[in-house]
């Protein structure tokens, strides 16, 4: 199969899908003269034109707020928040229009709007351009929420998620869009909805996406070498979670593990570790295990940013006290 | 207007302590020394100085992503903000900060920040403070060109002109806006136009004469602190350098650069004026120069040796009393 | 008011749209007092003459974007008043359900985008379906109405803006009743008119008196001529106040006496009625039919909205995603 980098893999998606539905338009800062700050929408504009691949002024509350209209117009958008860290400045948007219009009006509309966030800690970016931000998205009813952690992934749920109905939140880290990975030929789509067992194993689960995926397959190699087999599930999407195919991996394994940046409280983690415990308590051998963030923001200093990052170590060391 | 030599002096020493600050940034940050991105305020130094000349110690500024120019026209020290820049323990955010994010409270500067737009209401709160308290102080919020379509400029300027708060609102139009430029997301030749929106004053100034900034500046603090509100500032510049550094440009030409910065330099401006006039000579701007540059290599020097923050510092500072 | 350019027929036709809108309200609220309805509702009593007058110059493929106090703009937009008040009354007939209420009634069908609880949302919504009317190359525009609340939420500046910019076919019409809640405009804004600030976008900005049907008429068929021809958006400030409470049961203790009972004078019914008799003295009769058949048509409602059931408690779950897919909307 051929290699691609993950953001040539949205830009296909994003390309395949202009092309295939006229509704289809993308609007953000700085997508259209640079082709977007991680070139995730390099040559757009001279395939779709400046109309479809808009340049908007630093106004969050109206990209989005338009997105929502646009959309109830009979449009299908995509919008680009720059950094996710910029979801903060237009919540109402977010949280009380495009989630809630469609119920809210008793389904008299859908609402076809993908949000598009990157996220994630990279190159010291501190504070305020550094965060995870998904878990406050799976606790609001309306939205739904994709975040891959590989090209194809990242093809095939932007795809999916543009010709969703419903409006959908991707989360691409930053880190991510450099990588390269195969990627299927043809109209690749990645249902949402749908976790990936990446690697099969039989002595514990351990549940991830986006960047930390990358860690947990490195840990598996090394727990592979002590002798303890782990199957990996890449979650794709976080709202709605995949609960059968975390059920069916623990069947086999008993032990869980939920790993990912962002922050431990309050985190996805926390929302599967609730449920496994209400619903599927007795497949448990072990207390269930969690790695994320400390709770405190994203410094800058390369000291201690490195201190707030998952390690493949981490997690091989709470691999093992799991399987002790 | 006259002004006292040794006033004269201090405007030289700031601005180019400003620009060669900027400019050794750069090189450290293209040389792989300094983590994370920097936006340099090359070109734009007349305004921070300017508009700081006609402050006290005990007034307020708010700045930008690119703040370091207003940092040291505030009268922050060099020595705590290249630690900064570099992530080092001495740093004035003890590294946690970085470029975007430095703030001195004992000179008044209320910090950089990271989301564009997110100066003016923590401005508007410090006017408020001081009209409360009688206290007398004014506070500056320093914001882009860009930064002006936030919904945030429209709810604090509103707000600071009902409330006849002491807020001046300083934007710095450098007619360009990270990729785009001004006038792609703006309908209007003048963003001073909107202060008419709230019934405030609302001046067009030479960004690029520091005298000029001087002047509108003094008479806006004037307005502020006898209790008539506030005043919109409208400084014409130009970003010199590319966004940050390590900015490709692909939307520009050089020369067109290049055109700007030959015919505009607020330094040569500056050194033209004061020699021309007789109220300086080049051999005093020669030392002053060479002072600030010593000054820069000192504070280059102790900022590689000085240390990373410890572990420890992590969890230090996220409330007032700690958290495990 | 100059009746000139329209004819009798438009006139009474204005009049019985108004005569819904003060109708419905009334009715509403009196039910609301007697405990018939829960939630809230907000009255638009007073202000019939800017949405009747900007709907009349809209044409019926225009959309528009309503507020939390909507009923108006719903009524004048074509919508349906049995269905409205079943929706008021929460029952599975309404417009929305049951599910959506006073503050959230929507009819996409008549272009009606929705009301909406949050102050200020539905003008950037406006704007993006005006880019969506541009995108598609539609004659169709929009128009968002908001109050002077409204007009100093960030969202105003971003919107306003980024139509200005993009010369998007929409108009902004602020219906300035002079308070937010309790809060009278002169205390958070420094200027006389909200319309200045069409100054800072580069677009016009006009003022007309909002209790004059004919003036908002004119007006609202000025812009929409210019959003048409692709001249971009206009801010229209219409001058009005609303009679009752922000909320039925607000005793309005922050509205000077005085102030209420010079509005009333300028009553936007009274006006219209002495404009049409004065033009058409023959007219009462007509007038006194339209009354007839408004309040049957709101007494018809009333009664379809108590003899609607109540939603399925099935339906607590439908509607949240387009696919209902249950596993997705698992607790
Ligand atoms: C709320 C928010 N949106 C977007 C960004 C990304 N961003 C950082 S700087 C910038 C451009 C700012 O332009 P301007 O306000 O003109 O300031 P300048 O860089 O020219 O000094 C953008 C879009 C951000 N940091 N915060
Ligand atoms: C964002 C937001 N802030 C506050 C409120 C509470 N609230 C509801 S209506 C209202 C006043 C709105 O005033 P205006 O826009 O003038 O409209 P009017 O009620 O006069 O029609 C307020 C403050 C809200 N619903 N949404
Ligand atoms: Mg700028």
């Amino acid at each position: 199969m051929r290699e691609i980098t993950f953001s040539e893999a949205t830009l296909e998606a994003m390309a395949e899908e202009m092309a295939r539905d006229e509704r289809v338009f993308v609007m953000g800062e700085d997508i259209a003269r640079q082709g977007g700050i991680f070139g995730q929408f390099k040559g757009l504009p001279q395939q779709f034109g400046l109309d479809r691949v808009r340049d908007t002024p630093i106004s969050e509350t109206a990209i989005v707020g338009a997105g929502v209209g646009a959309a109830l117009a009979g449009m299908r958008p995509v919008v680009d928040m720059h950094f996710a860290d910029f979801i903060t400045v237009c919540m109402d948007e977010v949280v009380n229009q495009m989630a809630k219009i469609r119920y809210m009006f008793g389904g008299q509309c859908t609402m076809p709007l993908v949000l598009r966030a990157p996220d994630g800690i990279i190159r010291s970016a501190a504070a305020q351009h550094s965060q995870s931000l998904e878990a406050w998205f799976v606790h609001v009813p309306g939205l739904k929420v994709v975040i891959p952690s590989n090209p194809a992934d990242a093809k095939g749920l932007l795809k999916a998620a543009i010709r969703s109905d419903d409006p959908v939140l991707y989360f691409e880290h930053k880190a991510l869009f450099p990588t390269k990975g195969p990627v299927p030929d043809g109209d690749h789509l990645t249902p949402i909805g749908k976790a990936a067992v990446v690697r099969p194993g039989r002595d514990l689960t351990v549940i991830s996406y986006s960047m930390t995926m990358h860690r947990a397959l490195e840990a598996a190699e090394t727990l592979a070498g002590q002798g303890i087999d782990a199957e990996i599930i890449d979650l794709r999407t976080i709202s709605p979670i995949d609960i059968d195919t975390i059920y069916a991996s623990l069947a086999k394994t008993h032990r869980l593990l939920i790993v990912h940046e962002a922050v431990k409280a309050g985190g996805v983690g926390a929302e599967i570790a609730a449920r496994v415990a209400e619903e599927a308590f007795d497949l448990l051998d072990a207390p269930i295990a969690r790695i994320g963030a400390p709770f405190v923001p994203i410094p800058f200093s390369p000291a201690l940013e490195k201190l707030v990052k998952t390690t493949a170590g981490d997690i091989v060391r709470a691999a093992q006290q799991l399987c002790r | 207007m006259e002004y006292e030599r040794d006033f004269l002096r201090h405007l030289y020493r700031r601005m180019v302590t400003i620009r060669l600050f900027e400019e050794k940034v750069g090189e450290l940050f293209l040389g792989g020394e300094i983590p994370g991105f920097v936006h340099l305020y090359v070109g734009e130094e007349a305004i921070a100085v300017g508009v700081c000349a006609a402050l006290t110690d005990k007034d307020y500024i708010t700045s930008t992503h690119r703040g370091h120019g207003h940092c040291i026209a505030k009268g922050a020290q060099i020595g705590p903000m290249m630690a900064e820049i570099f992530g080092k323990k001495p740093g004035y955010c003890k590294g946690k900060g970085g470029s975007m994010h430095i703030a001195d409270f004992s000179v008044g500067m209320l910090g950089a920040n990271g989301v564009v737009g997110g100066g003016y209401n923590l401005a508007v709160g410090a006017a408020l403070a001081a009209q409360m308290r009688k206290s007398g102080e004014v506070a500056v919020c320093f914001f882009g060109d860009g930064a002006s379509n936030r919904g945030t400029f429209h709810e604090g300027v509103n707000m600071a002109a009902a409330w006849k708060l002491p807020a001046i609102f300083v934007n710095e139009n450098n007619q360009w806006a990270s990729t785009t430029p001004y006038r792609t997301t703006n309908n209007i030749e003048d963003i001073a136009d909107r202060a008419k929106g709230y019934g405030i004053p609302g001046v067009v100034v030479d960004g690029n004469d520091v005298f000029a900034v001087i002047e509108v500046a003094k008479a806006a603090v004037a307005r502020a602190r006898e209790g008539l509100g506030p005043t919109l500032i409208e400084a014409k510049t130009y970003r010199i350098k590319g966004h940050f550094v390590g900015d490709p440009e692909k939307y520009r030409t050089k020369e067109e650069v290049q055109k700007h910065f030959t015919a505009n330099d607020p330094i040569k401006n500056f050194a033209q004026k004061v020699i021309g006039a007789g109220w300086l000579k080049q051999a005093d701007l020669d030392a002053i120069h060479a002072e600030a540059a010593r000054e820069i290599e000192q504070a280059v020097a102790a900022a590689r040796q000085a240390p990373y923050p410890d572990d420890s510092e992590l969890y230090a500072d996220l409330y007032v009393e700690g958290v495990s | 008011m100059n009746a000139r350019p329209y004819g009798c027929e438009d006139l009474l036709r204005f009049y019985r749209e108004m005569l819904r809108i003060r109708l419905f309200d009334l009715k509403a609220a009196e039910l609301f007092a007697q405990g018939r309805m829960a939630g809230n509702i907000h009255t638009y009593v007073g202000q019939e003459a800017v949405a009747v007058g900007a709907c009349q110059a809209l044409e019926p493929g225009d959309l528009i974007t309503a507020t939390h106090r909507g009923h108006g703009h719903c009524l004048a937009k074509g919508g349906r008043a049995d269905t409205m008040m079943a929706e008021l009354f929460g029952k599975a007939t309404g417009y929305c359900r049951g599910k959506g209420g006073s503050m959230h009634i929507a009819d996409l069908g008549l272009g009606i985008l929705g009301a909406n609880g949050i102050v200020g949302a539905g003008i950037p919504i406006a704007a993006g379906s005006a880019l969506a009317s541009k995108i598609k190359g539609g004659r169709e525009i929009t128009l968002a109405f908001f109050g002077d609340g409204a007009a100093n939420e960030g969202v105003f500046h971003e919107a306003l803006n980024m139509a200005a910019a993009w010369r998007l076919p929409v108009i902004f019409l602020c219906e300035n009743n002079r308070y937010g809640v309790s809060v009278s405009i002169d205390r958070v804004t420094n200027t006389a008119d909200i319309a200045d600030r069409a100054k800072g976008y580069g677009i016009p900005g006009v003022v007309v008196d909002g209790n004059d049907i004919l003036a908002v008429c004119e007006a609202v068929a000025a812009a929409a001529g210019r959003a048409r021809r692709g001249e971009g958006p206009t801010l229209l400030e219409a001058k009005t106040y609303r009679h009752r409470g922000h909320y039925e049961g607000d005793p309005q203790s922050y509205k000077p006496a005085a102030e209420i009972a010079a509005w009333k004078e300028r009553d936007p019914l009274d006006r219209l009625k002495k404009t049409i008799l004065a033009a058409h003295p023959d007219a009462a009769a007509a007038l006194a039919g339209i009354a007839a058949a408004v309040e049957a048509e709101i007494a018809a409602a009333v009664r379809f909205a108590e003899d609607s059931p109540y939603p399925e408690p099935a339906t607590v779950t439908s509607d949240v995603y387009a696919a209902d897919n249950e596993r997705s909307v698992a607790r």
